[in-house]
C-alpha cells in the first residue's frame, strides 16, 4: 500500500499542474508530493530496515533497503527541482506572454519524470524496470529539447537515438538472462523477478550470462553516461532546463546504474565477482580519463558539470567493482552526496546563466563580488563536488579507495587518484575564473529570493551533514549494502 | 501443426524479418523504405503467430497481435504521415552507398551467424536455431543507424534494431510474459512518436536536413 503510494505522488503533482494549468499555486502542490516522496521513503527506510523487504500492488512492487535509499535520493532531488523549477516555468510564462500551456506541458513531463524513476526503483521484476527506464528516456527527450532552439533540438534528438540503442542493448541482456533463468527451472511469470533470479542464480549459464551481463553494462551504461557511450551526455545535460538537467544528472544517471548494480549481483552469484569487476573497472577507468581530459579544455560551465558527472560515474563504477559491502556502502553514499551537490550546482548554473545570459566560463567574471549569494553557493558546490571535506563526497570517496585496496583493486584506485587531482586542477582554474576578483562596477544586482537561496543551500547543508554524521544513514545503507554485495 | 512444416512456417516467417532488413539497405526513397518496415513489423508478428500456434500459448498470440497492429500498421502510418510532406525524398547522399551497404549487410551476417551460434546450440529447440537472424537483424538496425543521415532513416534503424530484439526473444524463451511485452511495445511506440516529432521540429528549424549537419554542439 505504501509503495503505491509512493509512485502515486508524482501522479498526484502532476495532476494539480494540469488542472491548475501550470499556475504558480498548482507547481507549489507538485514540490509539495516530491517533499512527501522524500518523507514517505524516509519511514519506509525505518521500516524496512527493521523488518525487511515490503511488496505491493499484488507482487509488482517490491521495496529492500537499496529500493528505498533510491528512493530517498530520488525523493530529496525532486524536492529541489520541482522547486526551482517554479521560476523556469515562471520565466517561461513570461516569453510566452503570459500563457501557462507550455509551462504546465512542463510541469507535467518533469512530474512523470519522476514517477517513471520511481517505479524504476521499486519494480520487484527486471524486465518492468526496462520498461520504466526506456519511459524516462522517452519523458525527458521532449524536456531536453524544451527550449526549441536548434541546440537543444540537436541535443533531444541525440539523447534519444543513443539511448533508445543502448537501452535496447539492455533489453537484449534481459531476454538472455530470462533464457537462462528459465532454463534453471525457473517458472515463466516470475523468472524476471528480483527475489527468483537471486534464489536461481547459482544454476545460470556461465557463458550465457557473461554475453548477457556484457550486454547490460553496455546498454545501461550508455544511460549511466559511461565512456565510451556518453556521448549524448554533455550535449543533453547543457541543454535542458536547469532543473531537468539536476533531474538528470543527480538521480537518472544514478537510476540506471542502479539497473546495473542489481545485474551484477546476480552475476556475481552465477559467475564469481571476477567477470563484472573486470568489466566495470575498465568502464570506469575510460570514464575517469575522458572526464579528466575534456574538463581541461572546457569553456561551457554546464559541460563542465556535464563531464563531471562522467568522473562521478566513473568513480561509482569503480566502487562497485570492488563489489564488497564496504564499496557498496559508499557507492550508495556517494550516490546520495552527488546527486545533492550536482543538482545544487546545477539549478544554480540555471540561475547564473539566468542572471548573466551567457553559459560561457568567459562571459562570468567576478561573481562572488557581484552576486555573492549565487556565487557562494556555485564555490561551495563544486568544494562539495571536489570532495574535500566536510561534505560527504569525501568520506564515500576515501572509502571507496580503501575497499578498493582491500580488494585488490588499489592499481585502480591509484590511477582514479591521479584522474582526480587533474579534474581538481582544472576545475579549480575554471572556478577561479569565474568567482574571483574584485567588481567591475560598484553597483550590485539584487541578490535572489530568500525563497530560491533555501533550497539551494538546504541541499548543500544536507550534503555537509552526512558528512560529517553518517549516523542517521548508517543503518540504511548497511542494510542496503548487503542485498547486493558479493 | 506437424514438426516440419511447423518448423518451414517459422524459418520462412523469420527468413522475412531478414529479407526486409537487406531490403530497406537497398531502397533510398523513403516511402519505400517506410513499406517495408512495415513487412518486417508484420513478418515478426508471423513468428509469433507461429509460435504460438505450436506452443498453444494464447499469450504469445496476444503478443503477436499487439505486435502486428503496433509494428505492422501503428507505427508505419504514423512514420508515413510524419514524413508526408516529402514522402517522395530520398535517401541522396548516403555515407555508405548502395552495393557496399549490401556487401557490408552479407558480412554482418556472417558475424551474426559466428556469434549467434553458441545461444542457438543453448537453446537447442527449432525456433532457437534461427536465433542468428535476429542477431543478423540487429546489426542491420545498427548499420542504418550509422550509415544513413535522414531522420526517417534513422527512425527506421531503430525499429530494426528492435525488431531485431524482438525477434530473438520470441525464438530464444517465446516471448517475454505478456504484461512486460505490453510495456515494451508501449514504449517503442512512444519512443517513434518523440522522434516523429523531433524530426519535425527539426525540419522547421533547419529545413530538409541531414543529420550530419547539426553541428551546434561539441567540444
Amino acid at each position: 500500500m505504501v509503495l503505491v503510494t509512493i509512485l502515486a505522488l508524482p501522479l498526484l503533482g502532476g495532476t494539480a499542474i494540469a488542472v491548475g494549468r501550470g499556475r504558480r499555486a498548482s507547481a507549489w502542490v507538485a514540490v509539495a508530493t516530491n517533499g512527501a516522496t522524500l518523507v514517505l521513503g524516509i519511514l519506509t527506510a525505518v521500516r524496512v530496515v527493521k523488518d525487511g523487504p515490503i511488496s505491493g500492488a499484488w507482487g509488482v512492487l517490491r521495496a529492500d533497503a537499496l529500493s528505498v535509499f533510491m528512493v530517498i535520493v530520488i525523493g530529496a532531488i525532486s524536492l529541489l527541482a520541482s522547486w526551482l523549477g517554479i521560476r523556469t516555468m515562471a520565466r517561461e510564462q513570461e516569453l510566452e506572454n503570459g500563457s501557462s500551456v507550455r509551462s504546465s506541458h512542463y510541469g507535467m513531463l518533469v512530474q512523470a519524470f519522476v514517477g517513471f524513476m520511481l517505479l524504476a526503483v521499486l519494480a520487484a521484476n527486471v524486465g518492468v524496470l526496462w520498461v520504466a527506464v526506456e519511459a524516462t528516456t522517452i519523458v525527458t527527450a521532449f524536456l531536453v529539447g524544451y527550449r526549441r532552439t536548434r541546440g537543444s533540438l540537436e541535443a533531444s534528438w541525440k539523447y534519444i537515438v543513443i539511448c533508445s540503442v543502448g537501452i535496447a542493448l539492455a533489453f537484449l541482456g534481459t531476454v538472455f538472462v530470462y533464457l537462462a533463468a528459465l532454463h534453471a527451472g525457473g517458472h515463466s511469470a516470475q523468472a524476471l523477478d528480483w527475489t527468483s533470479l537471486m534464489a536461481h542464480a547459482h544454476r545460470f549459464n556461465p557463458s550465457l550470462m557473461r554475453f548477457a551481463f556484457a550486454l547490460i553494462v553496455l546498454g545501461y551504461g550508455t544511460k549511466v553516461g559511461l565512456a565510451p557511450m556518453h556521448s549524448w551526455l554533455p550535449d543533453a545535460h547543457s541543454q535542458a532546463p536547469a532543473p531537468v538537467s539536476a533531474l538528470m544528472s543527480g538521480v537518472l544517471l544514478t537510476v540506471a546504474f542502479y539497473a546495473i548494480l542489481r545485474f551484477k549481483a546476480v552475476t556475481d552469484v552465477a559467475l564469481g565477482p571476477g567477470f563484472a569487476r573486470t568489466l566495470l573497472v575498465v568502464v570506469a577507468l575510460l570514464s575517469l580519463a575522458l572526464a579528466a581530459s575534456l574538463l581541461i579544455t572546457q569553456r561551457d560551465y554546464k559541460r563542465m558539470l556535464a563531464y563531471h558527472s562522467i568522473e562521478h560515474m566513473g568513480l561509482i563504477a569503480l566502487g562497485a567493482a570492488a563489489g564488497i559491502r564496504l564499496a557498496i556502502a559508499a557507492v550508495l553514499l556517494h550516490i546520495l552526496g552527488h546527486g545533492l551537490a550536482k543538482s545544487v550546482l546545477f539549478l544554480t548554473s540555471g540561475e547564473i546563466m539566468a542572471a548573466e545570459g551567457t553559459s560561457q566560463i568567459d562571459g562570468v567574471r567576478t561573481l562572488l563580488a557581484r552576486r555573492p549569494a549565487l556565487g557562494g553557493v556555485f564555490g561551495v558546490g563544486l568544494v562539495a563536488l571536489l570532495g574535500l571535506p566536510p561534505f560527504s563526497l569525501f568520506t564515500s570517496e576515501l572509502v571507496m579507495v580503501r575497499a578498493e585496496f582491500e580488494v585488490g583493486l588499489g592499481w585502480a584506485a591509484v590511477l582514479a587518484m591521479v584522474a582526480m587531482v587533474v579534474i581538481f586542477i582544472a576545475v579549480v582554474g575554471h572556478a577561479r575564473h569565474m568567482l574571483l576578483g574584485p567588481p567591475t562596477s560598484s553597483h550590485l544586482p539584487a541578490p535572489p529570493p530568500r525563497w530560491v537561496a533555501t533550497p539551494l543551500i538546504g541541499g548543500l547543508a544536507v550534503c555537509g551533514f552526512i558528512g560529517v554524521f553518517a549516523w542517521p544513514l548508517s543503518g540504511l545503507l548497511e542494510a542496503a549494502a548487503r542485498v547486493v554485495a558479493s | 501443426m506437424n514438426g516440419s512444416s511447423y518448423s518451414s512456417a517459422l524459418t520462412l516467417a523469420a527468413g522475412a524479418v531478414l529479407v526486409c532488413a537487406v531490403a530497406i539497405l537497398w531502397l533510398a526513397s523513403i516511402r519505400s523504405v517506410i513499406r517495408m518496415v512495415a513487412a518486417q513489423g508484420m513478418a515478426l508478428g508471423l513468428v509469433a503467430v507461429v509460435l504460438g500456434v505450436h506452443l498453444h500459448d494464447a499469450g504469445l498470440l496476444a503478443a503477436a497481435a499487439v505486435v502486428i497492429a503496433m509494428k505492422g500498421v501503428v507505427i508505419p502510418v504514423l512514420l508515413g504521415r510524419a514524413s508526408g510532406g516529402n514522402s517522395g525524398s530520398r535517401e541522396s547522399r548516403p555515407l555508405v552507398n548502395v552495393p557496399a551497404s549490401l556487401v557490408a549487410s552479407a558480412a554482418l551476417i556472417v558475424l551474426a551467424f559466428v556469434t549467434g551460434r553458441s545461444v542457438a546450440r543453448f537453446v537447442g529447440t527449432t525456433a532457437g536455431a534461427l536465433v542468428p537472424i535476429g542477431i543478423a537483424t540487429l546489426l542491420i538496425g545498427f548499420f542504418v543507424l550509422v550509415a544513413r543521415r535522414r531522420p526517417t532513416f534513422q527512425i527506421v534503424g531503430l525499429l530494426m534494431v528492435d525488431n531485431g530484439i524482438a525477434l530473438t526473444a520470441f525464438l530464444c524463451t517465446a516471448g517475454f510474459p505478456f504484461l512486460i511485452e505490453l510495456g515494451v511495445s508501449f514504449d517503442v511506440l512512444l519512443g517513434v512518436v518523440v522522434l516523429m516529432v523531433l524530426s519535425q521540429r527539426l525540419r522547421i528549424e533547419f529545413g530538409d536536413v541531414d543529420l550530419d549537419e547539426l553541428q551546434e554542439l561539441h567540444d
